[in-house]
């Protein structure tokens, strides 16, 4: 009898020292999730219905940061080139990362492709869009100069031209994450077991066909969730946007929701204003995040 | 092999074509990807290759792609004439930093939140996973009224001090690998006595080698080619890390490629060899998770 209730005491020493140990075991990062990401997210819902300049008195307006920007000329550019530079960048990089995972899921040199692939993913944007402004310059640039001299065809002024710019970011951000998407394809490839295609095979299947009434569909999961990767980056560029471009490039063309934002906040000092434009960024993230986790459920469940 | 079973009752010439068909399928799918290869690798070949040329040979058209004569001058102007030597240090300072703290802060979490009963435990965990949705350009703003007011705008530690002491991405990695190993060893070790932190020590950061090394390898990664809080937080040359200083390069330069290419590479060649050596982690890692940060 004693010797249970002093197991069960010792037992519950032992809990209770968890419980410390629990709490020392994850402070460090407590503590920074609480001070960098929770607090500030609070903040800039608050600051968002503020009007302040970070050095005078900040003074409360409601929702009109909200009315505001949603209205402006200048917040419906950023918020058309970002959709814009979405809706070049994230089919294109789906179906082509799509193709190449095909293309080198059966492969016998698949790793050695890949490694290659994947090359640009760990390059830095910076890095790169230095070597892409040198690409695109439209008298010396490679892709002029080439179009020149094969086929005597006068390319583009890309940067230099409203209407080119945003493209000319999209091929580069295509560019540099498709082997992101490609690494991911062909773990979605490898999951799919191989009896399904044999079976299809021996029914009388063609390449196309087990291609279309098998591997696409047992591979929607994946394709379903690079499109939602691909939405969610797309709308956080930046990087190539500012390096490719000065000041926003011509007529603002290369003025994306993030790059609008930082002008906002760090040039013209309207926190307010710019609080407003990241909740709206963080609304349309957090809804396709969101989505995501719902059909992936569903997804799951018939499985 | 079943398509061999497949078509022996077919005629001869039928299997004939069909191989041969099959090796010019073959042959052109080798192609394609090659073609793709190239596209891949050019931009850095072009790089490469230009910053060895000299300014006559980096304005031909049409280009010239092998340096003649090769030209090193490049490197030593840019290594100079931007603040490359600092910039490599400042890198050096908060990517060493950060990956270092993050190894040991997030493994800490990650083994409470998979092995030790606490109060809270699975709320604090979801409140981790949640703030995976919250890209961080949502925030710069407040943390930067935050750095501000504790003096430390401009300064490295403003950038080392919240991302060493936060990366929910390393939590939910570490975890899941934590989660992944059997209980009896440190079952084992508790009968013995031993307290969490020797069994932390001693038994599970060992056994969780090689996550720490692909997540290692990612923060690296990250903090290295990092461009936009340091680019808001950072305002002196002589703070600057290296994607600021290609950048600050950038606008001083912006017509001498050569000079730009140079510069260029130096700031890739520290990633290329992370890559290299890490290729293989970092390409699984992103297979098994998904994710990277």
């Amino acid at each position: 009898m004693s010797s249970v209730v002093k197991a069960g005491s010792k037992l519950s020493q032992r809990r209770k020292s968890d419980i410390k140990w629990g709490y020392f075991f994850i402070l460090p990062q407590l503590f920074g999730v609480l001070a960098f990401v929770l607090f500030p997210l609070v903040y800039v819902l608050v600051l968002s219905l503020l009007e302040w300049d970070g050095l005078s008195r900040a003074t409360f307006v409601g929702l009109s940061n909200y009315t505001t920007e949603l209205a402006g000329s200048e917040f419906r550019n950023a918020l058309s080139n970002t959709v814009y530079y979405t809706v070049m960048v994230v089919p294109t990089s789906v179906v082509l990362s799509l193709i190449a995972a095909l293309a080198l899921n059966k492969l016998r040199l698949k790793n050695f492709f890949r490694v290659i692939y994947f090359a640009p993913v760990v390059t830095s944007a910076v890095a790169a869009g230095v070597v892409w402004l040198w690409i695109y310059n439209p008298d010396f640039g490679l892709i002029n100069a080439y179009l020149q001299n094969w086929f005597g065809i006068k390319g583009p002024q890309w940067l230099l031209d409203p209407k080119w710019v945003m493209p000319s970011i999209a091929i580069m951000s295509i560019w540099l994450s498709m082997g992101f998407y490609i690494v991911i394809f062909l773990a979605g490839l490898q999951g799919i077991p191989a009896t399904y295609i044999e079976a299809a095979k021996i029914d009388g299947a063609n390449r196309f066909q087990r291609f279309w009434y098998v591997t696409l569909p047992l591979l929607s999961p994946t394709t379903f969730f690079v499109f939602i990767i691909a939405i969610i980056n797309s709308f956080q560029v930046f990087d190539q946007a500012f390096i490719l471009t000065a000041e926003g490039g011509p007529a603002d063309s290369a003025v994306t929701m993030v790059y609008y934002l930082r002008d906002l906040a760090f040039v013209d000092f309207v926190y307010g204003r710019s609080a407003a434009v990241a909740v709206i960024l963080f609304a349309i993230i957090l809804a396709l995040t969101l989505l995501q986790f719902r059909v992936q459920r569903r997804w799951v469940h018939y499985e | 092999m079943a398509s061999v079973a497949t078509t022996k009752d077919t005629s001869a010439s039928v299997e004939s074509t069909s191989r041969a068909g099959r090796l010019v399928a073959s042959v052109l799918l080798y192609v394609a990807v090659t073609i793709g290869a190239v596209i891949m690798i050019m931009p850095f070949a072009w790089m490469l290759l230009a910053s060895f040329k000299d300014l006559g040979q980096i304005y031909k058209v049409p280009p010239n792609w092998v340096p003649d004569p090769f030209v090193f001058q490049n490197y030593t102007n840019a290594w100079t004439s931007v603040p490359f030597a600092t910039g490599y240090m400042n890198s050096a300072i908060i990517t060493v930093t950060v990956v270092l703290v993050n190894l040991l802060t997030c493994s800490m979490a990650a083994y409470a939140f998979a092995r030790i009963e606490f109060p809270f435990r699975k709320t604090l965990f979801m409140l981790f996973l949640a703030t995976l949705m919250v890209p961080e350009q949502v925030t710069i703003i407040p943390l930067y009224i935050i750095i501000e007011s504790v003096g430390l705008i401009d300064t490295l530690l403003s950038l080392i001090i919240p991302y060493a002491l936060f990366n929910a991405f390393g939590v939910f990695l570490l975890r899941q690998f934590v989660r992944s190993l059997p209980v009896d060893l440190e079952e084992a070790a508790i009968v013995d006595g031993a307290n969490r932190w020797t069994i932390y020590w001693r038994i599970i950061i060992p056994l969780i080698r090689p996550a720490l090394a692909a997540f290692g390898i990612f923060t690296f990664l990250f903090q290295w080619n990092n461009f936009f809080r340091p680019l808001v937080f950072l305002n002196t040359i002589d703070n600057y890390t290296v994607p600021l200083a290609i950048n600050f390069f950038r606008g001083q330069y912006a017509t001498d490629f050569a000079l730009l290419m140079a510069g260029s590479a130096i700031s890739i060649v520290p990633v290329l060899i992370v890559y290299a050596i890490g290729q293989r982690q970092i390409i699984e890692g992103i297979a098994t998770t998904g994710l990277k940060q």
